[in-house]
């Protein structure tokens, strides 16, 4: 009986460490796919350090709320995330720089999918980790919403920021006016933000981040920085038709 | 020993498929006062297995017919409990009712189509326009259960106000707060309050449509009627307050938590993380309706805390 008991255990935890190296824990088609286009031939561990927070269900397709979490993963050089049955699979592509590496976001989702991070770290490695997210669908072929009011060019570009101080870092939240078009919905071009960077009042840069279409209309992130007191940050960027955004946010 | 148990499970299993097979609700009315009866729904999320049947549907028998307060989930229902109905009785469904423009609430009307079918203005309009992206839905969650099934709005506009029917004196309520259109119906002969989904009673209320200030407001006004017995829109028929107490608390806890939340600068994910208190962790699906609340509610508080910031602190170049 305890031999039994000792080679299940054993059988199980070849099992455990099988899963937490290759195996796709999500169990998604798309997946080697996947790993080949955007991680080429580079080894990649699904890490439960790299933890991404959505609801089990997407409540509203248009907006489905992402946290990107990475607790104890040190030296954190990119974070790529992707979701595998988006007609457009990538989401954005964040360089954390000074600041820390995890981050929020919202995104539309055209069907049920998981939603994964890669994460790369110093030495090259990347970890990987996700959630799925059941959906209704129509999240990526609808117009965004701003599209049938008449002033949605006014407010283009627009942000609102706030900072919170925890007394170790500051957390930055934003809010910029954007359609984000995925160029899905018919006769309406895909326009969304590509760059955004976040400054402090030196110029120097504390994160970069590339966002791609299926990021929420009028998009709110939220980021975790060093902190610097009341100093400014400033938050540049600029969509795919060349309109700037340039902001300051006083903490 | 464990064969039996396997045995046993197998047989319970192949008899809930049976059931679902001949997509059968089992609805049973259950008396609850004078000529009045309920189909008590279960306090679960709608799943192939229920077929969308958790909900609680009413019928009173008036002398000049039967009045009926919500159709449920699908056109089976409705059929299903047209039958139900005359298990109990050989009169005509002469009105029918509908609470709010909510799916497992209306989408039985195709089985009453000839008679009446009432809501308030709101809820007709909401019915027109999101009748058949609920109806799609539904399909979705339950499955065949919904074969046939197309929303059909109601007709008649309902108004606040009295109306007697067959010796029953209904007292409309227009209220609002979980939907645009939330029609309460206190039987005053019977001392029954349909209260539709503005009470809830140990299933977490639903919110995709809510306003928590209108809502709480209703509930003050549910709470000043000389109600003997509540028919809450989901759980257990009650005598007591318990309801509207709960329902109540929970509105509050969720305002409560989302607007500390936003103060703090928490994103959606991680306010759809935070611990529930012990009195909701036990409640049925608790969790899952507090997290569909942070992507219904917590925008606007959100929005709120960014706006007041804005205006303070930021210098827009």
């Amino acid at each position: 009986m305890k031999r039994l008991m000792a080679s299940l255990t054993m059988a199980l935890g070849v099992v455990a460490i099988a899963c937490a190296s290759d195996a796709d824990p999500l169990k998604s088609s798309r997946w080697p796919d996947l790993q080949r286009q955007y991680l080429g031939e580079a080894p990649v561990t699904f890490d439960p350090r790299v933890e991404v927070l959505a609801p089990k269900v997407a409540e509203d397709s248009m907006n489905v709320p992402v946290t990107v979490k990475l607790q104890g993963l040190p030296d954190v050089r990119r974070v790529m995330v992707i979701a595998d049955y988006n007609p457009i699979v990538k989401i954005l592509d964040y360089q954390p720089l000074l600041a820390r590496p995890g981050l929020s976001f919202r995104i539309k989702l055209q069907q049920a999918s998981p939603i994964r991070a890669l994460v790369q770290t110093g030495d090259g490695s990347w970890h990987a980790g996700g959630a799925w997210v059941d959906a209704a669908g129509g999240g990526c072929t609808a117009p965004s919403t701003g599209r049938s009011a008449p002033d949605w060019a006014r407010t283009l570009n627009q942000v609102q920021g706030r900072v919170w101080h925890d007394g170790l870092n500051q957390r930055l939240r934003l809010r910029i006016m954007h359609p984000m078009d995925t160029g899905l919905a018919p006769g309406i071009p895909a326009f969304y933000i590509e760059n955004l960077a976040i400054e402090d009042a030196q110029g120097q840069t504390l994160l970069k981040l590339e966002t791609f279409e299926p990021i929420s209309e009028n998009p709110v992130f939220s980021f975790d920085l060093p902190d610097t007191g009341e100093a400014l940050l400033r938050v540049v960027g600029r969509d795919n038709n060349g309109n700037r955004i340039d902001a300051k946010v006083q903490p | 020993m464990i064969a039996r148990l396997v045995s046993l499970l197998l047989l319970a299993g192949a008899a809930l498929a049976a059931h679902a097979a001949d997509f059968d609700y089992g609805l049973r009315p259950q008396q609850v006062a004078e000529d009045s009866w309920v189909l008590i729904g279960r306090t679960e999320d709608i799943t192939r297995q229920n077929g969308g049947n958790i909900v609680n549907a009413s019928f009173v028998v008036t002398r000049d017919g039967v009045v009926v307060i919500d159709t449920g989930p699908s056109r089976r229902y409705g059929e299903q409990m047209k039958a139900a109905i005359a298990m109990v009785t050989d009169r005509q469904v002469v009105r029918v009712f509908n609470t709010h423009h909510h799916p497992d609430h209306f989408l039985g009307n195709q089985a009453f189509d000839s008679v009446p079918l009432t809501a308030l203005p709101a809820t007709q309009s909401g019915m027109r326009e999101q009748g058949g992206a609920f109806a799609d839905n539904m399909y979705r969650m339950a499955g065949d259960w919904l074969t046939g099934t197309e929303a059909d709005a109601a007709r008649e506009s309902a108004h606040a106000g009295r109306v007697s029917i067959g010796g029953h004196d209904f007292e409309l309520l227009a209220l609002d707060g979980h939907t645009a259109g939330d029609l309460a119906v206190f039987d005053r002969t019977t001392g029954v309050l349909y209260a539709g989904d503005l009470i809830f009673l140990d299933r977490a209320p639903t919110t995709p449509h809510a306003s928590l200030a209108h809502w709480r407001h209703s509930l003050d006004v549910l709470s000043r009627l000389p109600v003997k017995r509540t028919v809450p829109g989901h759980g257990p028929v009650h005598d007591d307050g318990r309801g509207i107490a709960q329902t109540r608390d929970w509105l509050d806890w969720l305002d409560a938590t989302f607007g500390r939340a936003a103060a703090e600068g928490l994103d959606m994910a991680e306010v759809m993380r935070l611990p529930l208190p012990p009195r909701f962790e036990g409640m049925p699906l608790a969790r899952s309706e507090f997290e569909r609340s942070v992507t219904h509610l917590y925008g606007a508080y959100e929005q709120q805390v960014m706006n007041t910031a804005a205006q303070r602190h930021l210098q827009q170049k």
